[in-house]
């Protein structure tokens, strides 16, 4: 362990930026935000790579134990940093993708009003993000993913003003509070147990354990703990619901915080326990089957999405799925490793889209889309890379970590290999599906329409907006960037590199059982996996291309003879409407009878209430002794003094 | 000598005299007189005390309630004056503006 001063100037500089902007944005003129959005944010990219590039294995991991903040008794927690082979991925990732990202926005939240306000925003969401990275112990951690919950309910609700926003937020805000929940209770766990936070002296502790084979024991307890931390802030299931929704922030936002790095912090989070996870398999499992099922379930609704964000959005949560999967079959660097090419591709994908939706005026319905190739080459060209990179086509990035992740399931069970495989065909599908809705076939949005002289159902852009147009260069530059991490980025991890440059972060993982040399039939074997996965992947892509190119009235037709098993799916499964059922609206009746009209008003209320209107009632009748006749007030005084007189009498005769 | 029951139901008759006056009477000036009907009543029975437990404190109050007496009829009859003038009437129902 090296000490090193500058770790904690990687957090601070987004912090100041998002400070500056937030204080002063509102007076300065766009091109100061601008500057210094970018500025605090590049250098901490900047800082990023000098880390990166100064790193070496003798001297990993770096520390910094900044300031004192909890002494209580022998248990303390500091502001202190940490900066291993697993954070520095996180952090190239954050501030790379982020910088990115950022530049982006400046093109696409150029004319909005709160401009200064969303830029203030997004640095402060990297440095709670960074936090959350960079932490030496789960406290810090913990603020960091309160932090990131905070940045990204501020960015869900931007647009307050509409409604659907603004609940959209709640929503994220609330859900993760559930996961937040089980998170904390793990951390009370450890501190019981182990008497600290520090993720050395947890894992010290833990390390000499035996794995909890037999039943649950308290390793078990915080790992499921965790994982329904974990579960909450990356969208798994049962705590997905929110991130659909929160595709009501502007799109920049979904890029960073609802695909590249916020929902993957539980990735992380699980990786970074995976001392604590190792040695308690049944948490493991439960890892496995909830990325495994997640996967697939949010690939399926994603089929029959039709907002081109909410297709992704549900792709997330399924690309999700894959990297707990990863993580539950003990290979947590090939959870990482997909984290990180899923980072690029899917944040590549969100900017395309928002592309698209920037140049025909705000529609997101791929069914007002289709024929924007030749309007848009560059969004196409880039978009169309991270498809093929989502849908596993080597050798761009999806292929190499998403194989990785299911080699390594398959040598856990066949069944996770099974679904996992299933889940990418569909990916496969509707990802071609959303490009051939988007730019294949003829335009179907609003001018077209009035071109062809149908109804114009009033769909108001109302944005002067003409034809559809290709976005300015400050948002290209990104798109090209993106596409370029996502064309190369999967060779980082070929030949098991990426594997053996996290292998420290992971020393004493499972996966030392399956570092042996492979064997021939090995070898063998995880080529013809490999070639499975590569035919479903074209496989997917052939479907699509039969349906919505060659085909286009076929889909509709065959939604229909489903019927039944269509509309669930297109209605999500119904998943909200049962939450609202069995959870949203006990607890509204609930407010509504019991505390709001029974204790609210039935007991606090009305004690206020009556205590005041019986001292109003008295005073009503007393104030009649005012008669302002002095013989009255004569009468008073003798009638005192009698009752005085009365009284000592009676005194005295007792 | 005069036994001291006498004294002090005189004292008794005196201060009730008084107490009705002061209640039924509507000239201001008549209720005055009252007051100091009662206060002698009171003093009466003082200095019967005073001279039947031969112990001089009760003649000394005597003193002391003369003199508030005094002041107190000094102060009462300016406040009569003044009233006598902006009101033009000694009677006190028709002085009743201090009323919710």
């Amino acid at each position: 362990m090296t000490p090193n001063p500058y770790l904690w100037l990687i957090p601070a500089l987004p912090l100041a930026g998002a400070a500056i902007n937030g204080f002063f944005g509102r007076r300065s003129s766009k091109t100061a935000i601008v500057t210094v959005a970018l500025s605090f944010c590049g250098a901490a990219f900047a800082l990023a790579l000098y880390m990166a590039s100064t790193f070496s294995s003798a001297s990993a991991p770096y520390y910094l134990d900044l300031a004192h903040w909890i002494r209580a008794g022998s248990f303390q927690a500091d502001f202190s940093f940490y900066l291993d082979q697993l954070s520095l991925v996180m952090l190239l990732v954050v501030t790379g993708v982020g910088l990115l990202i950022h530049i982006y926005s400046v093109g696409y939240m150029w004319d909005d009003d709160g401009f200064y306000r969303f830029m203030s925003y997004m640095n402060l969401f990297m440095f709670f993000m960074l936090t959350l990275v960079l932490a030496k112990n789960y406290l810090l951690m913990f603020i960091g993913w309160e932090g990131v919950g905070l940045a990204s309910y501020l960015l869900i609700g931007y647009w307050f003003t509409k409604d659907s926003a603004a609940s959209a937020g709640k929503k994220a805000f609330i859900v993760n509070r559930i996961g937040d929940f089980g998170f904390l209770i793990a951390l009370f766990l450890m501190i019981k147990h182990f008497g600290s936070l520090d993720f050395t002296r947890v894992f010290a502790a833990i390390q000499p354990m035996q794995p909890e084979t037999a039943g649950a024991g308290l390793l078990t307890s915080i790992g499921l703990l965790l994982m329904v931390g974990a579960a909450g802030k990356s969208a798994q299931l049962p705590l997905y619901v929110w991130l659909p929704d929160a595709m009501e922030g502007p799109t920049p936002v979904s890029a960073l915080i609802h695909a590249a790095t916020m929902v993957t912090a539980g990735v992380y989070m699980v990786a970074r326990s995976h001392v604590i996870f190792e040695r308690a398999p049944a948490a493991l499992t439960v890892v496995a089957i909830v990325g495994t099922l997640t996967a697939l379930f949010a690939a399926t609704i994603g089929i029959a999405q039709t907002d081109i964000k909410k297709v992704l959005a549900y792709s997330t949560i399924s690309q999700l799925g894959y990297m707990f999967m990863a993580c539950g079959v003990g290979a947590f660097s090939a959870g990482i490793f997909h984290l990180m090419t899923h980072a690029f591709f899917k944040g590549l994908l969100f900017l395309a889209a928002g592309s698209v939706i920037h140049g025909i005026g705000g529609e997101q319905d791929m069914r007002k889309m289709g024929g924007l190739r030749p309007y848009m080459p560059w969004t196409f060209a880039t978009m169309g890379i991270a498809t093929l990179a989502i849908a596993g086509i080597p050798p761009l990035a999806g292929f190499w970590s998403k194989d990785e992740i299911l080699w390594k399931a398959f040598n856990v069970s066949a069944a996770y290999w099974l679904i996992g495989v299933i889940t990418a065909f569909i990916t496969s599908f509707y990802m071609f599906r959303l490009m051939y809705l988007t730019f294949g076939g003829e335009y179907r949005g609003a001018v077209a329409q009035e071109a062809h002289g149908h109804d114009d159902n009033g769909h108001g852009h109302g944005h002067g907006h003409g034809a559809p147009h290709e976005s300015p260069w400050v948002m290209l530059a990104p798109l090209v960037i993106l596409a370029t991490l996502s064309l190369v980025g999967g060779f980082v991890g070929y030949g098991n590199r990426f594997e053996h440059f996290l292998a420290p972060a992971f020393s004493g993982a499972t996966e030392v059982a399956q570092e042996a040399v492979p064997t021939a039939a090995e070898s063998t074997l995880e080529h013809m996996l490999m070639g499975v996965s590569i035919s479903v992947a074209a496989l997917g892509w052939l479907l699509a291309y039969l349906l919505y190119s060659r085909m286009p009235m076929l889909p509709a037709r065959i939604a229909e003879s489903l019927g039944g098993l269509y509309r669930a799916v297109a209605n999500k499964y119904y998943v909200d409407e049962l939450y609202a059922i069995l959870f949203v609206k006990p607890v509204v009746d609930g407010s509504t009878t019991i505390l709001w009209r029974g204790v609210d008003q039935g007991v606090i209320d009305a004690t206020v209430n009556n205590s005041a209107d019986s001292a109003r009632h008295v005073s009503d009748n007393l104030r009649h002794m005012q008669s302002g006749n002095l013989r009255s007030y004569a009468g008073w005084v003798a009638a005192g003094g009698a009752v005085v007189i009365a009284y000592m009498i009676w005194m005295g005769v007792r | 000598m005069v036994p001291l029951t006498y004294y002090l139901l005189l004292s008794g008759i005196l201060f009730t005299c008084g107490v009705l006056g002061f209640l039924i009477k509507r000239n201001i000036i008549t209720i005055f007189m009252s007051i100091e009907l009662m206060l002698n009543g009171v003093n009466l029975s003082f200095v019967a005390f005073a001279a039947h437990w031969h112990a001089l404190s009760g003649q000394v109050f005597v003193f002391f309630v003369m003199v508030v007496a005094a002041a107190e009829a000094t102060v009462g009859l300016a406040i009569i004056i003044a009233v006598f003038r902006t009101r033009e009437t000694l009677n006190v129902d028709q002085v009743n503006l201090l009323k919710l």
